[in-house]
């Protein structure tokens, strides 16, 4: 029993990390239209971004996962204006092209000047050892991850459903031509809202980097899966990708105890069941022709 | 000098046209001779492959981001076959594009249930299944090992020299280039560009637009198939780099900047991408301090210009000045048939190998 509870909450952490992903991609993908194949890739950079910092600066991990964030939250919303934008009103495919190609771009760069060997970030101070929270103990790093991917998760749907801003978002997110009929500037927000998502992706980056190790690929393969869970969550769906995220990290979790064989394809079977069963998604909406 | 060429065919005497097919095929012959023959080979396997995406791509409107998995799986395939039987090596190939069919037939049903950018993650997630099978399934594939020591065999000929194996090759790609045109040229194909263009209205003239879209989906996979098969065979290797995602991705640059929709602008495209790549493998290039050894950040800087810049691709651009100067009105290439009319035009030139 304890067993089967030490990996269902493996399985949340590891959930936490889709979710935070998939909730950035979800925000851009209903406020652009963009699916952001370079969501991996930012990820990736802010895991990097603390390792620099640590090792070139000695900056310790609390600040990097305020700056690290930050700073890349601006880099993505200069992406936005530079690039993204210019493709927006053309095929929604042609930014997933965009944003592929400069994956590459930033993995290979990575590559070049670090190598793909897996490098190690040590587990900050406070958060070395075990937690013992009445089952059995719990690593403290992971137990402070899910907690604070739940926070963040919690604090931007509080920021979507109970301010003004988050209720243009979602608004924008949902019924773009809708809200734009009500008079609402949407184009102002488009920026921000990238931001916001690279930014949320770089924060899961700087989370990952104590526990995984941090590498150039580190984010590549994480995406595609983080793509199938927006499409089982439904993309349009800001609680669905969430939700889906936490979801497919327990049903990973679980399936590597029972079918171990399993544990990688799961995620691509349930997508698979999905698709048959709701294609739009569990928490989707049908869309609208194409 | 190309655009002259290129304009008298689009003035489509019957003359031309044929001039074109000889010509087309005279510099696939005499490939070898310019170009490293290993590099030729990979020439027309990657435009063999990139053309069969133009068939999804450009004629049907659906971006499928997981061709990796038919041209790796024939890979594969066609590698174990000739490992395991000793057949003459056309047979392993053609073993290689039948199990890729095999397998897209399941993904294609599943992936048509959507469209658009769904189609793309969708194809993409189920790539990186049959990668992580793959990887998984060591038995079979030999893991991170890979594939290793595939013979060439052809009735006993010695085709250990890459200069005789391509001309041995050639044919079966040359097959498939063929497969691809008459399918274009077919009700068939006209069927896939009204289903580009307007699904709905397409669908209520009575066609079952999600089959056909599963047909095209399956015909591309076994051409994809062949391509990679072929690949496996003249490299004696095959690796997970063959399922990997960076795979569907380098395929479908060399169709985008081809032209999509051009069919024959994917060939131009694969030997642009692959001579680009051997170049930066073997030599290097270097921008000041910063040594670019890898063909990622290269294949990468050319995604995003072309995305950004050149989204008519080479061919696309040669149709659009030729029309330009007729006058003919045409658009911007689109990808999934909401917007204007495409760059459609009629494919008259042989594989430009």
């Amino acid at each position: 029993m304890s067993d089967l509870l030490q990996h269902a909450f493996n399985g949340l952490v590891n959930g936490s990390f889709y979710a935070l992903l998939a909730l950035g991609l979800a925000v851009i993908f209903g406020m652009l239209g963009v699916v952001n194949f370079a969501h991996g890739a930012f990820f990736m950079l802010g895991a990097f971004g603390a390792f620099i910092l640590l090792n070139e600066a000695g900056v310790s991990f609390w600040i990097a996962l305020l700056v690290v964030p930050l700073a890349l939250g601006v880099v993505g919303m200069l992406l936005e204006r530079l690039l993204v934008r210019r493709l927006v009103a053309l095929d929604p495919l042609y930014n997933f092209l965009l944003t592929f190609g400069l994956t590459l771009i930033f993995q290979d760069l990575l590559r070049m000047k670090y190598g793909s060997q897996p490098q190690p970030y040590p587990q900050p101070a406070g958060l070395r050892g075990t937690v013992d929270l009445g089952l059995f103990d719990f690593p403290a790093y992971q137990v402070f991850v899910l907690v604070f991917s739940v926070l963040v998760s919690v604090g931007a749907w509080l920021l979507l459903a109970r301010t003004r801003v988050g209720m243009i978002i979602r608004a924008a997110t949902e019924r773009p031509e809708l809200t734009r009929a009500m008079g609402i500037d949407v184009g102002r927000w488009i920026s921000p809202v990238f931001g916001f998502g690279i930014a949320l992706a770089a924060l899961s980056g700087v989370l990952a980097a104590p526990m995984r190790a941090v590498s150039p690929l580190m984010g590549a393969d994480l995406i595609i899966l983080v793509f199938a869970v927006v499409v089982i969550g439904g993309l349009g769906s800001i609680f669905g990708s969430v939700a889906a995220g936490f979801l497919i990290g327990m049903l990973q979790a679980l399936g590597n105890v029972y079918v171990p064989g399993l544990a990688t394809t799961s995620v691509f079977i349930l997508m698979a069941v999905v698709l048959l069963w709701r294609p739009a998604g569990l928490f989707g909406r049908e869309e609208t022709a194409v | 000098m190309t655009v002259m060429v290129v304009r008298k065919l689009a003035g489509l005497p019957l003359l031309w046209r044929v001039l074109a097919v000889v010509g087309g095929l005279l510099v696939a012959l005499a490939l070898p001779w310019y170009i490293y023959p290993p590099v030729a080979m990979d020439i027309v396997a990657w435009a063999l492959f990139a053309v069969a995406l133009d068939l999804l791509l450009g004629f049907t409107g659906l971006l499928s981001f997981g061709h990796a998995a038919f041209w790796g799986s024939a890979a594969y395939t066609a590698g174990t076959i000739a490992i395991e039987t000793g057949l003459p090596f056309p047979v392993a190939v053609l073993g290689g594009s039948v199990v890729a069919m095999v397998l897209a037939v399941p993904i294609a049903l599943l992936a048509v249930r959507r469209t658009g950018i769904y189609f793309a993650m969708v194809t993409l997630a189920f790539a990186q299944m049959v990668y992580f099978v793959a990887n998984q399934w060591s038995g079979v594939t030999g893991g991170e090992n890979g594939l290793q020591g595939i013979p060439k065999e052809l009735f006993g000929l010695d085709l250990s020299d890459p200069f005789y194996f391509y001309y041995a090759g050639l044919p079966i790609a040359l097959v498939g280039l063929l497969i691809a045109w008459r399918v274009v040229h077919s009700p068939f194909g006209r069927v896939l560009v009204a289903i580009r263009e307007n699904p709905a209205r397409s669908r209520s003239l009575g066609f079952p637009v999600d089959r056909y879209k599963v047909m095209i989906f399956v015909i591309s996979a076994g051409l994809s198939g062949l391509a990679g098969g072929l690949y496996a065979i003249s490299h004696g290797f095959a690796s997970l780099q063959e399922v990997y995602w960076t795979t569907s991705g380098k395929v479908v640059i060399m169709t985008v900047l081809g032209g999509i929709g051009t069919l024959w602008g994917s060939v131009i495209g694969a030997a642009v991408i692959v001579q680009v790549e051997d170049y930066v493998a073997t030599s290097g290039i270097n921008i000041g301090p910063l040594e670019i050894t890898g063909p990622g950040l290269i294949t990468g800087l050319i995604f995003v210009g072309v995305v950004l810049l050149f989204r008519r691709g080479v061919w696309g651009t040669v149709a659009h000045l030729l029309r330009r100067r007729r006058s003919v009105p045409d658009a911007e290439p689109h990808l999934s048939g909401t917007t204007a009319p495409a760059v459609e035009q009629e494919p008259a030139v042989a594989p430009k190998s």
